[in-house]
């Protein structure tokens, strides 16, 4: 291949990518949107089963480990930036590891509803419950998969154009998580518990 | 649980057809399948398959086969109108007709499921995919493999449906599956399920299309093609992909809900445990109503492209075209409660969605105001494409006079889900999509394969098509005026019905008439086909994709075009532009075959969650996300061809 010749990863140029990926992550916005009007309209059919009964504080430690997470993505983009792999990968793996200690968070609080006999399929308003902010850790474990594969990528191959590109996307969807985590926290946990 | 229900699911002997004519369009399909593996093996065509067109990322080859499924598609539906005509037709007073309850209720909702997503959603992509490239001036898409997985979800959704045909059944619940109905408690059987699964793959696939497409028209388009300057056909499609993008998702969570409901044992819309029904004909019409938009915007672009061509004249009112689609794409989300004014929302919000389902009528009339306008003291030409249009412009008229009608909520308590309303909705996707489609198969052929359709044949479908839909639906508004509801499969001799339907059957042999003149051309046309070789401009038109041989090289354009006006080709004064230096390096994309394998991987996941074979369908899961990261690690994934 001369030197001459864009090649095709160029040509798509990473600002096409990266408009692409913004208008996927708007349609996952939509999803999540109609997850939340969802949980709007059951959240009253408890048909006497439970109320939220929200642990604040629960949900608070769940949102400082996500938006730390976060941050330290931010970390991970600034050290690629300055080209520093080491440096990347420590921040990369610190923000999964922030994230998966997230998802354990959510999945001692799903098994404790399902052993008490509050699963999904108790009421409208679990139901709800459940998918929505069961999809929202969807999304966070798809997104921990991702950064596994990214970390596996850049071992392999270093900082290059492709893995640069692919951080970027990463750590939009991740930021883009934090986001819906805060309605989550907001519609969720602080209406259930007002 | 037991192994052989581990290993099986709910699959058994009993989920084979149970009646004759089940069996027969069981039969039929296999044989049919058969039939076309015998073919590729006895031609020694499977290589070729594989090499050309299977794992090809080029848009061209995609739209061919988007098309081409979508086209076998539309058979598979028209069986079932005819069977459902036959039935409706003949099932009057102690006749039974044709096909029991339950199988008719299998009838028309494959028939609306099958002609909305496979058919009329092929046909969309498919256009997309050949013109979209061609009249920006790229050589590609945005996202050529995210584009072939679109393509082959597009797929793994139509082989599921059609494989109810053997297996199982097919969903008695209506093409949109209505809570409670569609719960569990009342279609116990595999029917609906298959109808989620397919919907929900072929669902994701159009929406990575949507966010291909705008992608591509935002960023790919030639150097100089300024917004003002974008092709008309192009602004429908993106138009169409921004509703893709914004609608989709509710689909997607709908029917996600509504497979947790049934598989998972949830209470979104049950009729107990906290569900909530309403909800559901909320969120599926919040996707419902832009559907219909996402569809007939494309349409109004072909028509866009061919009235100026066989006009002589530029489109009158571009800028205003613009913005009416604008205009149609914003108010498309105002409008779904129409389709459930009867639900009991009360006077005031039946009142907006009244308003606003009459307000966005005035942007579809300023479009065919234009286009008459683009008429008017034009050198018109009486090609099929021109043909199309005509019939289109008085029947889409009409039919949407009609929607005007029920947008009255009082009028529509009368018309809700009666055969009005069904009479209307075909005038809308029959004379509107379809003969739009039909219209930019004509228009748009030579260009891909480098030969002409030929005319008398077309003719005659033309005729065939309009008669028969006049003849077809005519009789199901005076129907509905009558009181007949939709889905009939029985009423009583004595309300007078049955000659309305008698002459409703006629109209559809006549428009199986019109297709079989369409089939025939085809094979016709190709044995001909050195006859009717076309060079690049066989109509003379306006846009880039007339600028390039017929058919298209694989790269498009061997120098990309500068764009200096609107109707580039045409104001290059049909050269300048496209033609250029020949020494460039060009680099596609290489072929791969990881969307058919996607394809093919959710296809098992989807027929694994629908029996509850649920190794199967964590295998095809797994699979498709194994295959996924792959192609993320695959590097060079491009090759140059040298001019």
């Amino acid at each position: 291949m001369s030197d001459t010749v864009l090649t095709h990863d160029e040509k798509v140029t990473d600002s096409t990518v990266v408009l692409g990926f913004w208008i996927y992550l708007m349609t996952d916005f939509i999803l999540f949107a109609g997850l939340f009007a969802t949980f709007l309209v059951l959240r009253t059919n408890t048909v006497q089963g439970p109320t939220l009964n929200a642990n604040l504080s629960f949900a608070l430690v769940e949102t400082i480990l996500l938006l730390t997470s976060s941050f330290l993505a931010g970390m991970a983009l600034l050290a690629a930036r300055a080209n520093s792999v080491r440096s990347l990968m420590t921040w990369l793996v610190l923000a999964g590891a922030l994230g998966a200690a997230f998802i354990g968070m959510e999945i001692s609080e799903f098994t404790r509803l399902v052993a008490s006999g509050n699963g999904p399929t108790r009421s409208g308003f679990l139901s709800s419950y459940f998918t929505l902010v069961g999809t929202h850790g969807l999304h966070v474990t798809i997104g921990l998969l991702w950064l596994i594969a990214l970390i596996i990528s850049i071992a392999m191959r270093g900082l290059t154009r492709a893995n640069m590109r692919k951080l970027v996307l990463w750590s939009l969807f991740w930021h883009f998580l934090d986001i819906v985590w805060i309605f989550i926290f907001t519609i969720v946990y602080l209406m259930g518990a007002v | 649980m037991n192994m052989t229900s581990l290993i099986f699911g709910k699959l058994n002997w009993s989920v084979l057809p149970q009646s004759p004519i089940a069996w027969g369009g069981a039969i039929f399909m296999v044989c049919a399948g058969l039939l076309i593996l015998f073919g590729i093996t006895y031609y020694r065509r499977w290589e070729w398959l594989w090499r050309e067109w299977i794992t090809s990322l080029d848009p061209k080859r995609i739209g061919i086969m988007y098309i081409t499924v979508a086209g076998v598609m539309l058979v598979r539906g028209g069986v079932d109108a005819i069977l459902m005509r036959m039935q409706q037709a003949t099932s009057v007073g102690s006749s039974s007709g044709i096909v029991s309850a339950s199988h008719f209720q299998q009838i028309f909702s494959a028939h609306g499921t099958i002609m909305i997503f496979f058919v009329a959603m092929g046909f969309l992509f498919g256009f997309v995919n050949l013109v979209v490239p061609l009249q920006i001036g790229s050589r590609d898409v945005a996202f050529p493999f995210l584009n072939s997985v679109s393509f082959w979800l597009f797929c793994a959704g139509a082989a599921l449906v059609n494989f109810s045909l053997l297996i199982g059944d097919f969903s008695m619940a209506g093409w949109l599956a209505y809570p409670p109905l569609s719960e569990l408690a009342y279609s116990p059987t595999a029917g609906v399920d298959y109808w989620l699964w397919s919907l929900q793959i072929s669902g994701l696939g159009s929406l990575l299309s949507g966010v291909n497409f705008i992608t591509t028209i935002v960023k790919m388009r030639a150097k100089g093609m300024t917004w003002m300057r974008l092709p008309m056909f192009s602004w429908t499609v993106l138009g169409s992909m921004s509703l893709v993008v914004f609608a989709f998702p509710i689909l997607t969570v709908t029917l996600a809900l509504l497979a947790f409901d049934r598989t998972l044992g949830m209470h979104f819309f049950t009729a107990d445990g906290g569900g909530n029904m309403m909800m559901y004909v909320n969120l599926i019409w919040a996707w419902g109503h832009p559907e219909v938009y996402i569809l007939i915007l494309p349409a109004f672009g072909i028509f866009s492209e061919v009235v100026p061509v066989f006009s002589g004249k530029k489109l009158a009112g571009y800028t205003s075209m613009v913005v009416s689609v604008w205009a149609i794409v914003f108010l498309s989300f105002f409008v779904w409660l129409h389709h459930f004014f009867t639900m009991g929302a009360g006077a005031d919000v039946n009142t907006f969605f009244g308003i606003m389902t009459a307000v966005i009528a005035v942007p579809t009339g300023v479009k065919i105001f234009n286009w008459l306008f683009t008429m008017y003291r034009g050198r018109i030409r009486f090609e099929l494409p021109m043909l199309w249009f005509m019939g289109f412009v008085v029947l889409f008229t009409l039919g949407g006079v009609a929607g005007v009608v029920m947008a009255e909520p009082p009028a529509d308590y009368q018309l809700h889900n009666s055969l009005f309303l069904v009479a209307h909705f075909h005038t809308m996707i029959v004379s509107g999509v379809l003969f739009g489609f039909f219209a930019g198969i004509w228009y748009w052929f030579p260009k891909f394969f480098g030969f002409k359709l030929d005319k008398r044949y077309g003719t005659a479908a033309f005729w065939c098509w309009l008669i028969g839909f006049i003849l077809a639906f005519g009789p199901l508004y005076i129907l509905g005026l009558m009181g007949a509801t939709r889905r009939l499969d029985h009423y009583s001799a004595n309300l007078g019905w049955q000659p309305f339907f008698i002459i409703a059957g006629i109209g559809v042999a006549v428009i199986v008439l019109g297709f079989i003149f369409q089939v025939a051309n085809l094979v016709h046309s190709v044995r001909v086909r050195r006859h009717n070789k076309v060079g690049n401009d066989p109509w003379d038109g306006r846009t880039l994709e007339w600028s390039v041989a017929s058919p298209p090289p694989e790269y498009n354009f061997a120098s990309l075009p500068i764009v200096h006006a609107r109707d580039a080709w045409w104001a290059s004064a049909k050269g300048g532009s496209a033609s250029g230096r020949h020494n460039e390096e060009i680099s596609l994309p290489k072929n791969s075959g990881k969307g058919a394998i996607i394809g093919a991987l959710v296809f098992l996941m989807g027929f694994g969650i629908v029996w509850h074979i649920w190794w199967l369908a964590a295998l095809g899961l797994l699979g498709a996300v194994i295959t996924v990261i792959a192609r993320t690690f695959e590097e060079d994934t491009e090759r140059v061809i040298h001019l």
